[in-house]
């Protein structure tokens, strides 16, 4: 792999020459002035934002501030909506987005959603398998990947006796993890989740977060949630947009701690939305 | 003393007046449904009273028989009742759900715009028309009447119904399942064969079956395409016999016998046409949304 040089700073060595201010972390997407638009309503207005590799991004922000947008915007589902525009650019591995096929960014980058959504005329197994089956790509060994994704997803043991049950059958918890195996299954660099527990109870939620801090060193996460505290506990950096623009962005810590913008601090401390 | 008091409170008479309308609203929409109900509970009992009688088992297999021969039956009709209502179903399914598929698909598009108008054009044209049509294209160059003819009218009356239908289940899908799928990397024809017509399949069952419960009824673009035929004649390029032919020339003839097997084969058709729609009635209600 070319990019594990790029990826830090060997120990000991002294950056020389060019190369002298290489970032500590490698930016795995970067956002470029980006406008996204429903119809003639702008959702997200220049937003430039730079997404660091193996690392939880947060994205926080009252209701209808553009977080989905973004998010959705990253894999190119956006355009996938009637109506909708797009302008500026998205870099994925510094390359644009606009210039890669769809399909292939969406195998690259996976996402969850905000409401669980397991195809209901599968089972569990195939439910995990279908970023294959929907792909016409055949796994080489289908009960290997099926068995790594569910642990992945923190699901394995609940449902290794019930593969064949409905993938709808499941709580709405186990629901979601079926469905971030199922994101997880085909290996994707990059996992988007919009709100992925927004629609699950307390318990349910401690399991996501923490399967997405074990996911986070292998796979570059970016969560959007409406819950201050979550993304407190689970990213390393945290966006906060509001009405469609980037207020701030920096360390989760930072963020919380010492914001630079006082919108940011009045939002965090409840103060509006 | 204390039934005083509360005749004074406003609040009270208010809520009195409000329980009047109430009551009177009721009884008016219950009055409504009656009168709704009505010609149903006629038109089905008079089938019934008349019909019941004539229906024997030995009714429904055996074929027409001359007027004065006792016994005869309506089997060579449902027979080619089957047949064209079938073939029918094989022509217009396949394409009918493929344009539903497309016209939920695609919202704002000229071409969608066109089969959507022209959709709703063909439901609205007169089924006797579809007959002419039929009878034009196919009775006319062949020169004889044909379960092939009555196949085409039926199919072309079929095809709106299937498409605009297929099209109303489909958009019923919600929108995140094949999201998710396309958000796994899928192509579009991938996701809506593998994922929203999975999920829409109930749907569209019972909008085949709807279609075919309703041609199976159609009398108009059979009587000069099908035409009718006294004999169990599966050939397609013959003349084929369907119930509603039946029904139509033994109601029309002057022989007592003939006009009881018609009432009897009302009655059938009537129980067919009510089975398919409750089939297809108890398949959309299972396709309840999550």
């Amino acid at each position: 792999m070319t990019s594990a040089i790029h990826e830090g700073l060997v120990p000991g060595s002294i950056p020389v020459g060019r190369d002298a201010p290489a970032p500590a972390r490698r930016n795995k997407i970067e956002v470029v002035e980006l406008t996204a638009r429903y119809g003639n309503r702008e959702a997200i207005t220049g937003v430039t934002l730079s997404i660091p590799a193996r690392t939880v991004t947060a994205i926080i922000g009252p209701s209808g501030c553009g977080k989905s947008t973004l998010l959705r915007c990253l894999n190119r589902l956006h355009e996938a909506t009637p109506g909708a525009g797009v302008s500026g650019r998205i870099l994925l591995d510094g390359r644009d987005l606009r210039a890669e096929d769809p399909i292939v960014v969406r195998r690259r980058v996976g996402m969850v959603f905000q409401r669980p959504n397991p195809f209901p005329t599968m089972s569990v197994r195939d439910n995990v398998l279908a970023g294959f089956r929907l792909t016409g790509v055949r796994p080489r060994s289908p009960e290997e990947v099926v068995e790594r994704a569910l642990r992945r997803a923190a699901l394995w043991n609940e449902v290794k006796d019930a593969l064949d049950r409905p993938g709808t059958s499941l709580s709405g918890g186990q629901q979601q993890r079926l469905c971030i195996a199922r994101a997880l299954a085909v290996e994707p660099e990059v996992l988007l989740m919009d709100e992925p527990c927004s629609a699950l109870d307390p318990v349910a939620t401690a399991r996501i977060e923490e399967l997405v801090r074990e996911v986070a060193p292998e796979v570059t996460v970016v969560m959007v949630t409406h819950n201050m505290q979550q993304a407190a506990r689970v990213s390393e950096r945290t966006a906060f947009l509001y009405l469609g623009r980037l207020v701030e962005v920096g360390d989760t810590a930072t963020i919380f701690t010492r914001p630079a913008e006082r919108l940011t601090e009045e939002y965090i401390t409840g103060r509006f939305g | 003393m204390n039934g005083r008091a509360e005749e004074r409170d406003p609040a009270i008479r208010r809520f009195r007046r409000r329980r009047l309308a109430d009551r009177v609203f009721l009884v008016l929409t219950v009055a409504s449904v009656g009168v709704v109900l009505a010609p149903l509970v006629a038109v089905v009992g008079s089938v019934v009273a008349r019909g019941a009688a004539a229906v024997t088992p030995e009714f429904l297999v055996s074929v027409s028989r001359p007027v004065g021969e006792p016994g005869g039956g309506i089997g060579h009709a449902l027979a080619g009742s089957a047949l064209l209502v079938g073939s029918a179903l094989a022509v217009a399914g396949p394409f009918g759900i493929a344009a539903g598929l497309f016209l939920a698909g695609t919202r704002r598009n000229r071409i969608a715009w066109a089969v959507r108008a022209s959709a709703d054009v063909l439901t609205g044209v007169p089924s006797i028309v579809v007959g002419v049509f039929a009878y034009a294209v196919l009775v006319v160059p062949l020169r004889h009447f044909s379960g092939l003819a009555g196949t085409l009218a039926l199919a072309v009356l079929m095809w709106p119904l299937i498409a605009r239908a297929t099209e109303e289940v489909v958009r019923m899908v919600p929108r995140e399942l094949s999201e998710a799928g396309l958000a796994l990397g899928a192509r579009n024809w991938r996701v809506a064969l593998r994922v929203v017509v999975p999920a829409a399949f109930p749907g569209i069952g019972a909008a085949l079956i709807g279609a075919a419960s309703r041609a199976a009824g159609e009398t108009a673009p059979l009587m000069f395409t099908a035409f009718g035929s006294p004999f169990l004649a599966l050939d397609p390029t013959e003349p084929v016999a369907a119930v509603p032919l039946v029904i139509f020339n033994y109601a029309v003839s002057p022989y007592d016998d003939w006009r009881r097997q018609a009432w009897a084969a009302a009655l059938v058709l009537c129980v067919l046409v009510l089975a398919g729609n409750l089939v297809s009635r108890s398949l959309i209600a299972r396709r309840a949304p999550r």
